[in-house]
């Protein structure tokens, strides 16, 4: 089992350590809501190393990219950032990704469940480009900094005026004197950034101890996997394996936004037209359960008057809310926010509504 | 992490105060630790049956849902109903007011079965 850069900070912390995509990997620190509060509230750092990243180089790196993935990557310039897709010829999808495009070469970050698999994929398709896919994973290390004091916390340790990046956007300069990429992104719905930096023990408890250091006076908290995904389900942001996969497709899953298909051809490209000119039969929507101390989980049956029209992909108790949130596919004629339906939550239909996402208003 | 050594334990990780014919049931230390935050509670009614190993009810937590298992068979007498207020008691006081429910033993000899608290601290390493 693979360990990261923080490891050995996360047993000082007293993290519960769970295996991750090969990772051990802090599950928790001490309570999964007083985290999650934390990054709403005020700052957390969150050690997400395990996450894959490629560097895609060569004359033909725009064209492998814009044939893997299905947003538009030539729209992307230097020091921007892009969500994106990856789909199989059915439009199945493979995994959902972040591009980045730096000054002679991109750079994709995957999840780190799906590394192998993605690379595979991407290496398959190079053919006769010219262009050449890193795998740097092993080499490079992330931490996420999110919540309403992350901006000032990071501003201590950068001469960068970090309030000029914005949002999608990164710069490639020193941090608490180390060289790294700085991106204004996250999984949390909060102003927050991402760090990119190697991955060398020293060069990383450097980093984490001047981010502690710096965000002490906002009460930073070190924040496991366990809030990472309630903090992301509260924004509605599909997670790999949960919410989406190769039997899901974009249109479907509400990432029509990201599916370009003005931009010319990709993979899947002719299998979402189709089934875009057919019209989706499900769709991806979010709930709220109507019930106290109801929560739904992932696989548990959606009922519309008695029948089943589909499963939980995600559910949780929102810890801003204090009520059960959910994910799932519905027939599309259910889909429409405010229609109730059911969830079979420990055999009982309870009731719930469909509601538009982010399910916390930002 | 605390083990009183007035209880007995299972090894899904209830423990059981045994006060003449009747038992105070909850779960350990470890086992709030390692569920983290608790959300939900669901107990048995009042009269209900429970045999030993059995599930009698469900503890929530933000992440999972975990069965909850009778450590001896017996009589629900009383379910500790301040949980469906206050679910987190059972993080803050696992041996106190986060008890779960009292039964009424009616195979005291089970008790045999169960492990005192130096062979539950060594089943799970602490």
């Amino acid at each position: 089992m693979k360990r990261t850069t923080f490891y050995n900070i996360h047993k000082q912390l007293g993290a519960k350590i769970v295996e991750f995509a090969g990772y051990e990997m802090p599950i928790q620190y001490n309570s999964i809501i007083n985290e999650h509060m934390a990054v709403r509230t005020n700052v957390g750092i969150f050690d997400v190393s395990h996450m894959g990243e490629f560097v895609i180089q060569g004359k033909d790196a725009l064209s492998l990219v814009q044939k893997v993935t299905t947003n538009d990557a030539s729209k992307l310039k230097e020091g921007k950032v892009q969500y994106s897709a990856m789909c199989y010829p059915d439009g199945g999808i493979i995994d959902d990704l972040l591009v980045y495009r730096m000054k002679d070469h991109f750079m994709v970050v995957v999840n780190a469940s799906n590394l192998k698999k993605d690379f595979d994929w991407i290496k398959s398709n190079v053919n006769n480009l010219d262009a050449r896919v890193i795998n740097k994973s092993d080499d490079i290390a992330l931490l996420a900094i999110q919540g309403p004091k992350s901006l000032m916390t990071l501003q201590k340790l950068t001469s960068v005026n970090l309030s000029a990046v914005s949002y999608y956007s990164f710069v490639v300069a020193k941090l608490a004197d180390i060289d790294m990429i700085i991106s204004r992104t996250g999984y949390t719905g909060e102003l927050g950034f991402e760090l990119y930096f190697e991955a060398v023990p020293s060069i990383g408890e450097r980093i984490w101890n001047a981010v502690e250091e710096a965000g002490r006076e906002f009460d930073i908290q070190p924040i496991g996997l366990a809030a990472r995904d309630t903090l992301r389900l509260e924004m509605g942001f599909c997670l790999y394996g949960n919410d989406i996969d190769q039997t899901t497709n974009p249109l479907e899953a509400g990432l029509g936004w990201i599916t370009k298909f003005e931009k010319g051809d990709f993979i899947g490209h002719e299998a979402l037209s189709k089934i875009k000119g057919e019209g989706i039969k499900r769709k991806l929507v979010g709930f709220t359960i109507n019930e106290e101390r109801a929560f739904p989980r992932h696989g548990y049956e959606i009922r519309l008057d008695g029948k089943s029209i589909g499963h939980v992909t995600s559910g949780t108790v929102s810890p801003v809310l204090d009520i059960g949130i959910g994910m799932g596919y519905v027939e599309v004629s259910a889909a429409q926010p405010g229609n109730s339906i059911s969830i079979l939550i420990r055999n009982k239909e309870t009731k719930a509504k469909v509601v538009s996402m982010p399910f916390i208003k930002k | 992490m605390t083990f009183p050594e007035n209880l007995k334990y299972t090894k899904e990780h209830e423990w059981i105060k045994i006060e003449g014919n009747t038992g105070l049931v909850g779960i350990t230390e470890f086992a709030q630790g390692e569920l983290g935050d608790v959300v939900f509670v669901e107990l048995p009614q009042v009269g209900k049956q429970v045999k030993q190993g059995d599930s009698f009810g469900t503890i929530e937590a933000v992440k999972a849902v975990s069965d909850l298992y009778a450590p001896v068979s017996g009589e629900v007498l009383e379910s500790n109903n301040e949980l469906e207020k206050v679910p987190e008691l059972v993080n803050k006081e696992p041996y106190g007011k986060g008890w779960l429910i009292k039964l009424k033993l009616t195979k005291k000899v089970e008790l045999d079965n169960l492990l005192d608290a130096k062979a539950y601290q060594n089943l799970i390493g602490k």
